[in-house]
């Protein structure tokens, strides 16, 4: 019998050598281990054997058994992963066709900058207000010290709905309309649409955008203007940005000022970006003339301000490296899809 | 406002570089624009004198010259000039020169014989005869005496070209500073220099100006003051280099010595002059006072202009003679043959000249800066400063004394001094010495707590006004940064999230955003088809308009979008998806603001645009705005909209959005030849009704049952009509209802369609039981056989 079993093992080794499949190896596994197979049949053969024989071929036969039974596994193993690696195989792919892409739309430029200068704002605690286009002359001129005839009512050319009714040409108005609703501490900023009546071309539209800023609390100062917008600027332009403050005059601030960032091409040696200044001019602003604050019904005795206004098309030209403004409002996808 | 850096010298001595004047001068608050050398362009042109002058052998119509240039050995030139003579003096262009326009010469052949250079004309040297009066156009520029002849010196600076021109931006509360004893000033302040302006005197003058002129000024609430002067004997001629030189740097063409000074002087003191000649003004007489309505002008210009009673003029004894403050009338210039001439200087109610200059569309030198304001004050001095010059330049006869008519003197404004005010409102500490220096430096007054502002300072009236003054003299720049302290609550409010989420859903569909104008053509409303009674033809009108482009601010989004497509497609773009989050204009008359409204339009053509695609997008953003129960209806009569291809969706009957295929004559219009796709939602009705917040819903736990259900029905019926119908009959546990095709052919028959659904049971308690589902099944099947659909088996 131990010659047998030892047949069986030689046996199951050199069958089990040519399997190629899985059906052909489960053959030779019924044909050793099933119920009608080689090993059961030695293993009835047992009843004959003497007390003494019988533990010995029992544990043959069950060596016999763990062996097949560890062949047969490993083989499984390898046979999956053969025919594993035959699938994969028959299946590459070419990786550098192209991608189905989800298309998605792209935003304006002009809305991907002013979110960002809404950021940065709302980061330093400003909150966002709107006022509208169609604007009372008030507004947008008497209470901001621009009374008719007045001679700054020149650089702004108006679109007039009616002799007190106009396209505001500024966000400013929204300055009297925050002050007019909301008591201080004040802190907003207001982006919109503003008309003057300039023809189109490369630097024109008659139609473009402003944000305006506002600040009314005890105790402001020139000092707050500044660091806010040098804030803004190091933000908006990098941390190396330099901002520098030139006197200026707008009816509506008292002291007035126009603020130019170091040229971010030249770094500020000069360069035909910044016309060889250095200085590129990105916004004006002021501390808020007592009268406007009184015009807005904020007593200017205990409170103080400072107002600025940045245009927007301005600071998106100089990001995107655009030398045309008409690009942002013909709308072409070409130009749209860059962004 | 161009600054002649030579004049400026003749009131404060700096001594910087261009660069850094240009610096110091925009950091305290005088602008500079740019600057420029005059004549940096030329190289190598020097002064020479022709020796001798031979004709060239070889052509009949140029010279051989040779030329003393102060060195060894004189250069030949060959020249086409006519005009030349032994011994004149002339500019002399040598080898590797550069003329005007950067053009270079260099030392060469004309028809065989050696030039070493060329002779100058005045163009060559950039200038013209108003620069230099005696030379001639065609021929070589012949030094006169008033020229440095000295052979072989620089030619710009044998004749003048040698000014520094400083370009100032001056903003329109500085009309002192549009002059160059206003610059000077400032920039004495600037460089805490020291500043004088001598006064001018007229000294032995003939008879008496009494006897010339009378002044009367009727409307003395706008004309403040009148101060006339009279010069006999005028001589008219060219003015001397030097005037010439310095109203050339300032941008002013020199023309005669009369003209002249009335130009220099406004130049000098900011303050327009008018000289005219006596003989035009009748009964010698000036009367300041308003138009008759009807009366008419022929101004210098030419033109003749109908004036109406608002307008104020400077009148003879029967006729207007100038619009004041604005223009002259076109008998009252310098005629070569004049010989008694008046001089003006007045002082007019700034919103006046403006009122007039605007009505009659004539804007003028002299109107922008009246209109400004100018300083009643500083007239006598002018008017004396003019006549100064004129004996100075010998011009004629100048008559003793000057009719002097103030009848509004203005008043100088007075400020308490406080130091402790403009400190803390510019957030610095300046000794109250250190400020009243500052304010000194500038011709302010400091006495006894009081400031007393100069008078042509009108623009200070407010403590905020004499801060900036200190604080821009101590520097923007050296006043320190503070972040903003305290707490301030920054969110956006809901109504501002919701149109980023609008954009959010927008652009994650595919739609790209444009922005495109508020105005737009009442023509755009035709193009759309609009009915001419629509209440979309309701506009807000814009008065002065650039074009009718642009006239009306519109009332819907749709002519803005249609505009784009039409520009994408007519640029060859093969496919265009896009939205724009547009505000549009409601009239509410006159009297009243109009209604801002937002709409979401969406517009698309080309590559996988179709209706369903459009509606697809809207459905998305519904069902992300919290919206499930809306109905939508075939729109048939808007003229927008394929009649066949249109819908709108009603929620609470209410219509939020209309989408559909744009009508094939509005394509027409636009001239877009291939189907486009267009929708309109009213964001402020959407946002009333979207349903942002959310509560969480419990996983299933148990499985759903689904089922396939399909009809033929009318082909007329809308499938959601079917579907509705479905949903309501089966009951609380349909979880979902999907349609998985229609199919129209003749296994179904004419005029019908088959519409098939998915729907999937589930309840949150239980399994549902087979009896359960049929129950359900059975009575969908019921109501839709109900609205004549018939189950296919």
């Amino acid at each position: 019998m131990k010659e047998q079993l030892n047949a069986m093992r030689s046996n199951a080794t050199a069958e089990l050598a040519t399997v190629t499949s899985l059906s052909e190896l489960d053959a030779v596994r019924i044909k050793y281990l099933g119920k009608k197979g080689e090993l059961t049949a030695v293993l009835k053969q047992m009843g004959g054997l003497s007390a003494e024989e019988r533990p010995i071929i029992g544990q043959a036969a069950n060596d016999v058994r763990q062996y097949i039974t560890d062949e047969i596994e490993a083989k499984t193993a390898s046979l999956k992963m053969e025919g594993l690696n035959a699938r994969l195989a028959t299946e590459s792919i070419d990786v550098s066709m192209p991608g189905k892409r989800k298309v998605l739309g792209h935003r304006h430029p002009l809305s991907i900058v002013l979110d960002e200068v809404k950021d940065i704002f709302m980061g330093m605690g400003f909150s966002i207000a709107q006022g509208p286009e169609v604007e009372w002359d008030y507004y947008n001129f008497e209470a901001l010290n621009i009374p008719a005839d007045h001679p700054a009512r020149d650089t702004q050319d108006t679109f007039y709905i009616t002799d007190k009714m106009l396209l505001r040409t500024q966000t400013s108005p929204c300055q009297i309309r925050v002050m007019e609703t909301t008591k201080p501490p004040l802190r907003i900023i207001a982006p919109g649409r503003v008309f003057r009546s300039d023809a189109v071309d490369a630097t024109h539209s008659p139609l473009f955008h402003q944000i305006e800023g506002l600040v009314v609390d005890e105790g402001i100062t020139m000092a707050e203007l500044k660091g806010t917008l040098e804030a803004f600027a190091k933000r908006l332009y990098g941390p190396e940005t330099k901002t520098r403050f030139r006197p200026h005059h707008f009816p509506f601030t008292e002291p007035s000022c126009e603020v130019d960032i170091s040229c971010f091409k030249c770094g500020g040696k000069g360069c035909p970006m910044c016309k060889n200044e250095g200085w590129i001019e990105i916004l004006g602003g002021g501390m808020v003339h007592p009268q406007v604050l009184q015009n807005g019904g904020i007593d200017p005795v205990k409170y103080s301000g400072f107002a600025f206004g940045i245009g927007l098309e301005r600071i998106v030209m100089f990001r995107f490296g655009l030398d045309d403004m008409r690009l942002l409002y013909e709308n072409d996808i070409r130009f749209l899809e860059q962004f | 406002m161009y600054l002649s850096k030579r004049w400026l010298a003749d009131f404060v001595a700096v001594k910087d570089t261009d660069k850094n004047f240009a610096e110091a001068l925009t950091l305290s608050g005088s602008k500079v624009e740019g600057y420029e050398v005059e004549g940096s362009e030329f190289e190598n042109i020097v002064v020479g004198k022709i020796d001798s002058i031979e004709k060239h052998p070889d052509a009949d119509n140029l010279w051989v010259c040779s030329v003393d240039i102060g060195e060894s050995t004189p250069l030949q030139i060959v020249t086409g000039a006519q005009n030349l003579t032994v011994g004149d003096i002339i500019p002399v262009a040598k080898d590797n020169s550069v003329i005007s326009g950067g053009k270079r010469i260099k030392a060469g052949e004309l028809r065989g014989v050696k030039s070493e250079g060329m002779l100058c004309s005045i163009a060559e040297l950039g200038l013209t005869l108003h620069d230099f009066p005696y030379a001639v156009e065609d021929g070589i520029f012949i030094l006169g005496d008033d020229c440095d002849k000295t052979l072989g010196l620089d030619i710009r600076d044998a004749i003048g070209l040698n000014d520094t021109i400083v370009e100032f931006e001056i903003t329109s509360n500085r009309p002192d500073c549009l002059s160059v004893v206003g610059l000077a000033r400032e920039v004495a302040a600037t460089y805490d220099l020291p500043f004088e302006v001598e006064t001018p005197v007229v000294k032995n003058g003939i008879e008496n100006v009494a006897d010339y002129l009378k002044v009367d000024i009727e409307v003395p609430e706008t004309c403040y003051r009148y101060v006339g002067g009279v010069v006999k004997n005028a001589r008219i001629a060219p003015s001397p280099r030097w005037m010439r030189e310095r109203l050339r740097a300032s941008g002013v063409r020199p023309i005669n010595n009369i003209v002249d000074i009335t130009n220099y002087v406004m130049l000098e003191y900011g303050q327009p002059m008018h000289a005219f000649d006596l003989r035009f003004l009748e009964g010698n007489h000036v009367i300041v006072r308003n138009a008759v309505a009807g009366e008419t002008i022929t101004t210098l210009d030419g033109e003749e202009r109908e004036l109406t009673s608002d307008i104020m003029v400077i009148a003879d004894a029967k006729k207007p003679v100038a619009v004041a403050g604005v223009m002259g009338g076109e008998y009252s210039g310098i005629m070569d043959d004049t010989k008694t001439i008046v001089f003006e200087s007045a002082c007019f109610n700034g919103p006046s000249v403006r009122r007039a200059a605007k009505a009659l569309g004539m804007r003028t030198e002299s109107s922008s800066r009246f209109e400004k304001q100018l300083n009643p004050d500083d007239c006598n001095r002018v008017l004396t400063r003019a006549l100064e010059l004129v004996q100075l330049l010998d011009a004629g006869d100048v008559v003793s004394g000057v009719v002097d008519r103030y009848v509004s003197p203005v008043k100088a404004n007075t400020l308490p001094f406080d130091p402790e005010w403009t400190n803390k409102f510019i957030g610095i500490n300046i000794s109250a010495d250190k400020q009243a220096k500052i304010l000194r430096r500038i011709g302010f007054s400091v006495e006894n707590g009081i400031v007393t502002i100069p008078t042509f300072r009108n623009d200070v009236t407010h403590q905020a006004d004499l801060s900036e003054e200190i604080a821009r003299f101590y520097g923007y720049n050296n006043i320190p940064s503070h972040a903003l302290s305290g707490i301030a609550n920054a969110s956006l409010t809901k109504r501002q999230s919701f149109n980023a989420l609008l954009e959010k859903l927008a652009i994650s569909s595919g739609l790209s955003e444009v922005q495109s104008f508020s105005f737009v053509s009442p023509k755009d409303y035709d193009k759309i088809c609009l009915p001419s009674d629509s209440t979309l033809r309701d506009f807000v009108v814009i008065l002065n308009p650039l074009g009718e482009d642009t006239s009306v601010m519109r009332t819907s989004s749709m002519p803005s979008m249609l505009s784009v497509l039409a520009r994408n497609y007519n640029n060859r773009n093969e496919s265009a998806l896009l939205f724009e989050l547009a505000t549009v204009y409601k009239s509410n008359g006159l009297e009243e603001l109009p209604d801002e409204n937002q709409e979401l339009v969406i517009g698309m053509y080309g590559k996988d645009t179709d209706y369903y695609v459009l509606k697809g997008i809207i459905e998305e953003i519904l069902y992300r705005c919290g919206i499930s129960d809306y109905d939508i209806t075939a729109v048939t009569k808007c003229p927008v909209f394929h009649p066949g291809r249109c819908g709108k969706i009603l929620i609470n009957e209410k219509e939020v959005a209309i989408l559909g295929e744009v009508h094939p004559q509005v394509l027409t219009n636009y001239e877009i030849e291939t189907r486009a796709y267009m929708a309109c939602i009213d964001v402020e009705y959407l946002f009333n009704i979207a349903n942002l917040e959310r509560v969480y819903k419990a996983l299933p736990k148990f499985p759903a049952t689904t089922y396939d259900l399909a009809f033929v029905v009318e082909k007329t019926l809308p499938v959601l009509t079917l579907q509705k119908t479905i949903v309501n009959a089966s009951g609380e546990n349909l979880e979902s209802i999907e349609l998985f095709d229609v199919y129209e052919g003749t296994q179904v028959g004419e005029g019908k369609k088959s519409v098939a659904f998915n729907l999937k049971f589930r309840s949150a308690k239980r399994t549902l039981t087979d009896e359960e589902c049929n129950l359900a099944i059975n009575a969908a099947i019921e109501a839709a056989e109900g609205i004549g659909a018939v189950l296919r088996s």
